[in-house]
């Protein structure tokens, strides 16, 4: 019997240095050098993501068989706001685009303009933060495109998306780099599986980015914003759910 | 009679000090994870829990990193934990392969499969008091062979799979697992058999803390062994200190 006192003893102490270990994670998250390990992390992801694949490599592409049966809606899954829910009874007859910022020529897009551009159909897949995965095919213009059109200036570093949705009070937006701005799969979906986009998916016009996370996918688009930096927008992280919720700006994992 | 070798490589210890400390970080922010979506599915996609084939408990906050759901920080320290894990997985199969641990201790031959094999092993655990089977019996050999072999490597490949942004640099490897979906489902059962290896393995660890010791010293290997002198009747004790 004399041998369960130190067993337990030793039990109770590896309890510990595992809660220890467990505490200490959100202490040394909260710390500097804590949060300087978490960015180096982050943008040495992109950087391998990036070497490993080339920078314009396509996420994968699938067939219009091995769609999702439904594709779920989640986040904001409407606007609260008059205009909007006038446009969507109406089939957003004037929803605007705008492309702006360090741009030469500011663009103002109507859903007629867009649809005249020539469209890039692709059937991927979303995959949330939380873990699920839905598949749809997606049609639009591709970004590249836009910014061409509008002559992107150097200083531009940035491509910002306004949204006109609302969560806990705050506007959502996001931001990607120009490498994923550029990438070919990165287009500006006004259709769902040949229809208009839905209003719980983003009606009318929502990012694909695909090679990252859902939350980059900014839904309910109103301008495309190209800037130097995202320091001023916002809480200065570079998206709605990276302010709130501390999510990382580069969402390839 | 000592070797003067250690029983512990240097970098055996090194590894498995670092690997427990990646796979304790690794396990209980999965489980943070896991609480953001507690549904698996097989195939490309799945969001539906109807579809699901496993509805997930969610995982109390004391068996989580952080202590509480935290789905930020938790993968912060989950991606982060994964390099020390991966990469130290290469460096010890390097290591073992170069040192003769792999073919030393845990190469089986077909003879180690037979349930004869196993049954000795079993039996040859029960009663040896010090420790006398410095080279691994089948049992231990086949334990860490599929630890090393199969389940420490599909968590890595599992978990590359999950990634959108590493997916366009090896598309084949989510295909192998047969879409997303099913890789996440087999990096959390991957990760619930790691977690049953790790119990036997604490368990049987802390029948008797020398074995702890020598994973921190590296111990002392015994030459082998010569004839066996008559065994000594042993002292009717239960579960004799062992590690598997």
């Amino acid at each position: 019997m004399s041998e369960i006192g130190p067993k337990l003893g030793r039990r109770s102490l590896l309890a510990g240095i595992a809660a220890l270990g467990a505490g200490a994670c959100t202490k040394i998250s909260e710390s500097d050098a804590g949060q300087d390990l978490i960015e180096t992390a982050e943008a040495w992801h992109r950087t391998a993501h990036r070497s490993l694949a080339s920078r314009q490599a396509l996420a994968p592409e699938y067939s219009v068989a091995d769609r999702s049966p439904t594709f779920k809606g989640n986040g904001s899954v409407s606007v609260d706001d008059g205009f909007y829910q006038q446009q969507v009874a109406a089939g957003f007859p004037d929803w605007k685009l705008e492309v702006r910022g360090l741009v030469e020529k500011p663009l103002s897009l109507s859903m007629a303009d867009l649809r005249a551009l020539p469209q890039r159909v692709q059937t991927t897949r979303h995959d949330c933060v939380e873990g699920w995965s839905a598949i749809g095919e997606w049609t639009g213009p591709q970004l590249s495109g836009l910014l061409d059109a509008a002559k992107v200036k150097k200083e531009a570093n940035f491509i910002l998306f306004r949204c006109a949705d609302t969560l806990y009070g705050r506007v959502y937006y996001e931001s990607i780099d120009m490498v994923d701005a550029y990438h070919p799969q990165t287009i500006i979906a006004h259709a769902l599986n040949g229809e208009p986009i839905p209003q719980k998916n983003g009606a009318p016009l929502r990012m694909r980015i695909e090679r990252q996370l859902g939350y980059k996918q900014a839904k309910y688009l109103t301008a495309i914003e190209a800037v130097a930096s995202f320091d001023q927008v916002g809480d200065g992280n570079g998206g709605f759910w990276e302010d709130v919720a501390g999510y990382q700006w580069y969402a390839g994992i | 009679m000592s070797t003067g070798k250690p029983k512990h490589s240097l970098s055996t210890r090194i590894w498995h000090w670092i690997n427990a400390w990646a796979i304790i970080v690794l396990f209980m922010t999965g489980l943070n994870i896991s609480n953001a979506h507690k549904y698996l599915y097989w195939g490309d996609y799945g969001f539906n829990p109807a579809d699901a084939w496993l509805a997930v408990i969610k995982f109390p906050g004391w068996a989580t990193i952080p202590q509480g759901y935290n789905l930020a920080v938790a993968r912060d320290w989950h991606v982060i934990a994964a390099w020390p894990f991966g990469v130290g997985l290469l460096f010890i199969w390097i290591a073992m392969l170069v040192n003769g641990h792999f073919f030393r201790d845990l190469r089986t031959g077909l003879r180690d499969w037979t349930p004869g094999a196993v049954i000795a092993s079993l039996k040859a655990h029960s009663g040896d008091a010090d420790g006398a089977a410095h080279s691994y019996n089948p049992v231990q050999r086949i334990l860490y062979g599929m630890v090393f072999g199969v389940l420490l490597p599909l968590m890595v490949l599992t978990g590359l799979s999950i990634s959108p942004g590493f997916e366009p640099a090896a598309p084949w490897l989510v295909d192998l697992f047969g879409g997303r979906q099913s890789a996440r489902s087999v990096h959390f059962l991957t990760a619930w058999a790691i977690f049953g290896f790790f119990v036997i393995h604490i368990g049987l660890a802390l029948i008797d803390w020398r074995l702890i010791a020598e994973m921190i010293t590296g111990g002392k290997r015994e030459a082998a062994a010569p004839p066996a002198p008559e065994p000594e009747p042993l002292p009717p004790i239960e579960g004799t200190p062992e590690h598997v």
